[in-house]
């Protein structure tokens, strides 16, 4: 093979891992900001599939995969504002509420997309280069040669960037998650933002579930996030709750996922469950690595999450 | 005057009798039905001619019973070894993958040592299940245990590696040559298979999810091991305080868990399928977390309560002739954890509604 | 009444509160004027807290009206309260660790632009620091602060937003007498300038020398309100407890029997990797009460922790009865005779979700007679725990329901009764009052001093002086980590202890 046929498996793979990257780095903003607020949300799962299948169908309908991501958007949020309520209103436990939001979803979704599987999507998302940014060399192909919604990642990071550490609000969402005491004694709507966040949490999940059906895959299939919200919630810890890190993280995992579907085309003879595998014990070593080497993950993660706040607690 | 201070009011309870806590969870698991009922009339369905479909396949034959019953078996295994972990706040929500290494170890037996007698054949299958779904929770429970690395995330992961594991199995070296590509394995000699009742398809299992029962009641409620199981999951400081070692019951704990789900892939290749193969279980680690949960990690209403999940499964399955997915019946069991978790505030506070004035 | 001219700056008027199984406000009346110091006192549990956490719009009220300068006003948070120009500082300070004083001080604060320009609201809070003798860092993140630091920025807080009227909880009970002294001057010239402040407080020496008024509240009831030419000790005294109170004595002799606990060059971190204790070398013998002064946070709880073996000890030794235990696992050490009441009751010295049973098996649920080798025998346990809760007067009405559910004093009696149910030679008691009111205070007190008489060694540590002085034979003074030195009990001066707990008499005995 020559040099440039090299680069050009390079590219190819890492152009894919910024696509295979995509729906988890969505799954993660989503999380990143709910567990800032304060609440841990396990059903990230269950929403990504409720976002895919919900935006499956309305795109088909509709012929027109904005609407579907509009769909994923909704029902996603809708999904979280129950995890929402069990949560921050009842005071419930936040795993368990988050488990059975996994569950619910899974078997929603599965319900409602019965007579979608397997049918084509007329209007996927499909690539459309950046103009001259394009055509930069090596990086052009990378990252400006993929769909709007993966561009509008690179608008929605260095923005949830600046919001969480450089504006008023981010402030306050920061706070919430350390002392919500401190931030309610000094009139932060504690209750509200919490939902709020929530909320947020579930609309960026359904649009990461959307992206897959609409155009990661795009089809629709039972179970077709395959782990993925899993991955997401581990990559926020990766990621020591910083949107930039989150990138990159999920960059990485989709190199993985792109790595493995490469090594296959390639012809390599690893059996492709093990290639499977991989994303999911490169997550594992991951928590252990960034755990076990670097504290602080423990330390930089919300002081306070995962409990309910209760203003006259005593 | 009239003021209008709020609209929910808690107020932490003193005491909550038991009835309350029956009638309250029994009247959660009725509304979710409900909920369902009105979610499914609303995308198209006849919900009561859906729910009757269920209740009469579950309950009209000897077959829906003995199926019910055949699925209950997995969810009482898998949901005593889940409750043992969640009692000392271990969140293992990996008993879908030691279920499937369970079933592995468990076929590796017969696989490869067909001609043993049975009083040898199936201790050894027992054996190697146990071992193997224990080992594979150790796995995360010694990062847990030495790190600090929730084990939440890291035991769901591992399901993911078990499945694709199993698969590469049978779709690969396990593949039975006469099996006309099916993705099984050979099937196990006659001495591999755990008895039947009464020429039904339910199977010996049934007594191991009753021993494990008795044994986990008595661990948790008479032994000084269960002791520190539940001083550790109520409150690790006051643990290390008493001088508790907290590490060494991680790594036991999530051991012992691993190791009884892990019987429930032995009882499930043994008792039911007589060979390995692919979807050993279709969700059960996850329907098990339900279980749990909803007996309030007793090991004798998990039992029940893993039967009535059973014939929820079951229900599901029947419906699918009407062009309903099976998936119903998983979108009904989030709905019903849901209900009962909201209904536990009913436990824990009084609630005062609407409007209050003050004087 | 009608003709005054001046306007109460705050005005509540019956004022009920009820929490699950307590009552905590009755009907109850209270009002501030402008410029005044108004000091709210009473004993722990008499409800001042909550009356002010009313005002304050964290609670809501069940009953009553508040008025703030004439109207009536409803708060339905913190922020409506903030609005109206009330501010609480609390007593457990309610700051965001790992934010900047800045960032603390701006938080929630309506004027602050949509993208935060620190450095210019940084300046501004500077002069507003030093207009007000506050001075502190701005750009400081909150847990590099001291103590009185943090104080400072969370008057700064309320003051940032215009607050006329101060609250302070209990506000001396983490600082040294000195920086007291400070703090009340400052708030006289908060009340010269016309702004008015609440001095929530149990400690009549305050409300003498800073209160122009006093509201004395006993049992969620107003029990007086008196001018400054009024107040007199004895009289505050009987108002807040109900009855004439005769404490307990302080006949120390100092027994001085054989040593049961000796440190040598004691050194341990704290929990986040920095140095907690420095060098500690004292003893304590047989029958002897000995005392550990210092605002908290000085190493107290790592002390502790460090005799009885939870926490790591890196260098110097720790003998029990010339028995090196250094390092020894708190499970060994608790069997060679230590016992130990850890400041956090409810959480680490008792379970909060288990029952008085399995509470009082906690240290013996390994030994016979309540355990044999594998199984525990619950029917012994139940026998063991219906005779301790007898012996030490332990209210509780059922054995199973959770221990979380008993009061603050009925827990400090059941975690008691097992620790000295155990017969130690060394006792470890870290905080035993905080919390508790007068009659489950003495009540705590006597059984100390009943185990003194019977030869226990008790290390005690407190933030109360009144309380060392009244029960200790001698008292380590801790300040960073150290002891700044020891004084023999007796005739302790708190002036004196209060130049030690500032770290200005570590020279003196030299460790």
């Amino acid at each position: 093979m020559t040099d440039t046929g090299q680069t050009n498996v390079l590219v190819l793979i890492l152009a894919t891992a910024v696509t295979a990257g995509t729906p988890i780095l969505y799954a993660a903003l989503g999380e990143l900001l709910t567990e800032r607020s304060g609440v841990i949300n396990l059903g990230v799962e269950g929403m990504m599939l409720i976002g895919a299948v919900s935006g499956f169908m309305t795109a088909v309908v509709f012929k027109n995969p904005w609407a579907g991501v509009a769909a994923a958007l909704l029902a996603g949020g809708a999904v979280a504002l129950i995890h929402a309520f069990l949560t921050i209103t009842l005071r419930t436990n936040q795993v368990v509420s988050g488990l059975a939001l996994t569950i619910f979803g899974t078997g929603l979704s599965g319900y409602l997309g019965k007579s979608f599987i397997g049918l084509p999507l007329p209007v996927p998302f499909t690539s459309r280069p950046l103009g001259m940014l394009s055509e930069i060399p090596f990086f052009g192909p990378v990252f400006f040669n993929h769909d709007p919604l993966v561009y509008l990642t690179y608008l929605l990071v260095p923005a949830l960037w600046v919001f969480i550490y450089k504006m008023r609000p981010g402030m306050h969402l920061r706070a919430l998650g350390e002392n919500p005491s401190a931030a309610d004694s000094l009139g932060v709507k504690v209750f509200l933002s919490r939902y709020m966040y929530v909320v947020a949490g579930g609309m960026l999940a359904g649009v990461g579930g959307a992206y897959l059906s609409l155009a990661y895959a795009p089809s629709w299939l039972e179970n077709m996030t395959a782990g993925r919200g899993w991955i997401a919630v581990a990559l926020v810890i990766f990621a020591l709750w910083n949107p930039l890190r989150a990138m990159v993280g999920a960059y990485i995992f989709g190199g993985i996922d792109a790595l493995g579907l490469r090594l296959q085309v390639l012809g390599v003879m690893i059996p492709s469950f093990f290639l499977q595998m991989m994303p999911y014990i490169f997550t594992i070593l991951v928590l252990v690595v960034v755990l076990g080497k670097n504290r602080s993950a423990r330390t930089g993660s919300p002081g306070a999450l995962g409990i309910p706040f209760d203003r006259e607690e005593r | 005057m009239r003021r209008l201070s709020g609209f929910i009011y808690f107020e932490k309870r003193l005491n909550t009798p038991r009835a309350s806590v029956f009638i309250i969870t029994v009247l959660s698991v009725f509304l979710s039905l409900v909920l369902g009922g009105v979610f499914l009339s609303v995308t198209g369905h006849d919900p009561i001619e859906i729910y009757s479909k269920m209740f009469s396949g579950v309950f009209g034959s000897s077959f829906g019973l003995s199926e019910t019953l055949v699925r209950a078996i997995p969810l009482m295994i898998l949901g005593l070894g889940i409750s043992v972990a969640f009692r000392m706040q271990l969140w293992n929500i990996g008993a879908e993958g030691q279920i499937y290494m369970g079933a592995f170890a468990a076929s590796w037996v017969p696989l490869t040592f067909p001609h043993l007698p049975t009083y040898i054949m199936l201790p050894a299958m027992i054996t190697a299940a146990m071992l193997a779904g224990g080992l594979w929770a150790l796995i995360p429970a010694i990062p847990r245990a030495y790190l600090g690395v929730n084990e939440i995330i890291t035991t769901l992961m591992l399901n993911y590696v078990a499945i694709l594991w199993v698969e590469y199995l049978v779709f690969g070296p396990w593949r039975d040559p006469q099996g006309f590509n099916f993705p099984l394995s050979a099937p196990f000699p006659e001495a591999a298979r755990l008895g039947s009742l009464g020429g039904s398809r339910v199977h010996g299992g049934i007594l191991f999810a009753l021993v494990i029962a008795v044994i986990i009641y008595i661990i948790i409620n008479r032994t000084r091991w269960g002791y520190e199981i539940k001083v550790i999951g109520e409150s690790e400081a006051a643990a290390r305080y008493a001088g508790m070692d907290i590490r060494r019951n991680i790594l036991l704990v999530m051991l012992l868990s691993g190791a009884i789900c892990g019987l429930a892939g032995m009882s499930e290749v043994s008792g039911i399928s007589g060979r390995l193969q692919h979807g050993v279980s279709p969700g059960y680690g996850y329907t098990a977390i339900i279980v749990a949960w909803l007996a309030k990690l007793n090991p004798f209403v998990i039992i029940v309560a893993a039967i009535l999940f059973g014939g929820l499964q079951v229900g599901g399955y029947m419906v699918q002739s009407s062009g309903i997915s099976a998936a119903v019946a998983t979108m009904l069991q989030g709905a019903i954890l849901f209900f009962v978790l909201g209904g536990e505030v009913f436990n824990r506070y009084r609630i005062r509604l609407g409007r209050r004035e003050a004087p | 009444m009608g003709e005054s001219i001046k306007v109460k700056l705050v005005e509540m008027r019956g004022i009920t509160k009820r929490f699950p199984g307590v009552l905590a406000n009755d009907s109850v009346d209270f009002s501030v004027e402008p410029g005044e110091i108004h000091a709210l006192l009473g004993e722990n549990g008499s409800g001042k807290s909550t009356l002010m956490s009313i005002l304050a719009g964290q609670y809501r009220p069940d009953g009553g009206v508040m008025l703030v300068k004439g109207k009536e006003i409803s708060f339905r948070s913190p922020r409506d309260a903030i609005k109206s120009g009330i501010g609480m500082v609390h007593q457990h300070f309610k700051l965001v660790d790992n934010f900047t004083v800045t960032e603390n001080i701006i938080l929630g604060d309506d004027r602050t632009p949509f993208f935060c320009r620190l450095d210019s609201l940084s300046a501004k809070i500077s002069r507003l620091g030093e207009e007000y003798g506050l001075t502190v860092d701005p750009g400081a993140r909150i847990d590099q602060l001291s103590v009185g630091e943090k104080q400072r920025v969370e008057i700064l807080k309320m003051l940032y937003r215009g607050s006329d009227l101060l609250v302070m909880d209990e506000p001396t009970a983490v600082l040294t007498p000195q920086e007291s002294e400070e703090l009340f001057a400052n708030l006289k010239k908060f009340a010269a300038a016309g702004r008015s402040v609440v001095l929530i407080t149990h400690k009549l020496n305050e409300v003498l020398s800073a209160a122009d008024r006093v509201t004395v509240l006993r049992g969620g009831r107003t029990a007086a309100v008196l001018g400054r030419e009024e107040i007199t000790e004895s009289k505050l005294a009987r108002l807040m407890v109900g009855r004439d109170i005769d404490p307990v004595k302080n006949d120390s002799k100092d027994f001085a029997g054989e040593t049961v606990l000796e440190l040598q060059g004691v050194g341990a971190m704290k929990d986040v990797g920095r140095q907690g204790l420095r060098n500690i070398t004292f003893s304590v013998k047989r029958g002897q009460i000995f005392g550990i002064a210092g605002v908290a946070g000085n190493g107290q709880k790592e002390l502790a922790e460090a005799v009885t073996g939870l926490r790591w000890v890196h260098s110097g030794r720790i003998r029990i009865n010339d028995k090196d235990i250094t390092n020894l696992s708190p499970r060994v050490i608790a069997d060679l005779g230590v016992s130990f009441v850890p400041e956090d009751r409810l959480g680490m010295g008792l379970v909060p979700g288990l029952g008085i049973v399995d509470n009082l098996i906690l240290k013996r649920y390994r030994k016979a007679p309540v355990a044999g080798r594998y199984l525990i025998d619950y029917k012994k346990a139940g026998q063991e725990a219906e005779r301790l809760v007898k012996e030490f007067d332990v209210k509780v009405a059922d054995f199973r329901s959770p221990v979380s559910l008993l009061s603050g004093g009925n827990l400090q009696r059941l975690l008691l009764a097992r620790e000295i149910s155990e017969n130690p030679s060394l006792i470890v008691v870290v905080y035993p009052v905080r919390g508790l009111d007068v009659g489950a205070t003495e009540a705590v007190h006597s059984i100390l001093l009943e185990l003194r008489r019977k030869g226990t060694a008790i290390l005690l540590v407190s933030e109360d002086l009144e309380e060392i002085i009244k029960l200790c034979d001698r008292v380590g003074v801790m300040y960073e980590g150290e002891i700044a030195g020891i004084l023999p009990g007796g005739d302790i001066r708190p002036e004196e202890i209060g130049l030690l707990m500032m770290g200005s008499g570590i020279s003196r005995e030299g460790a």
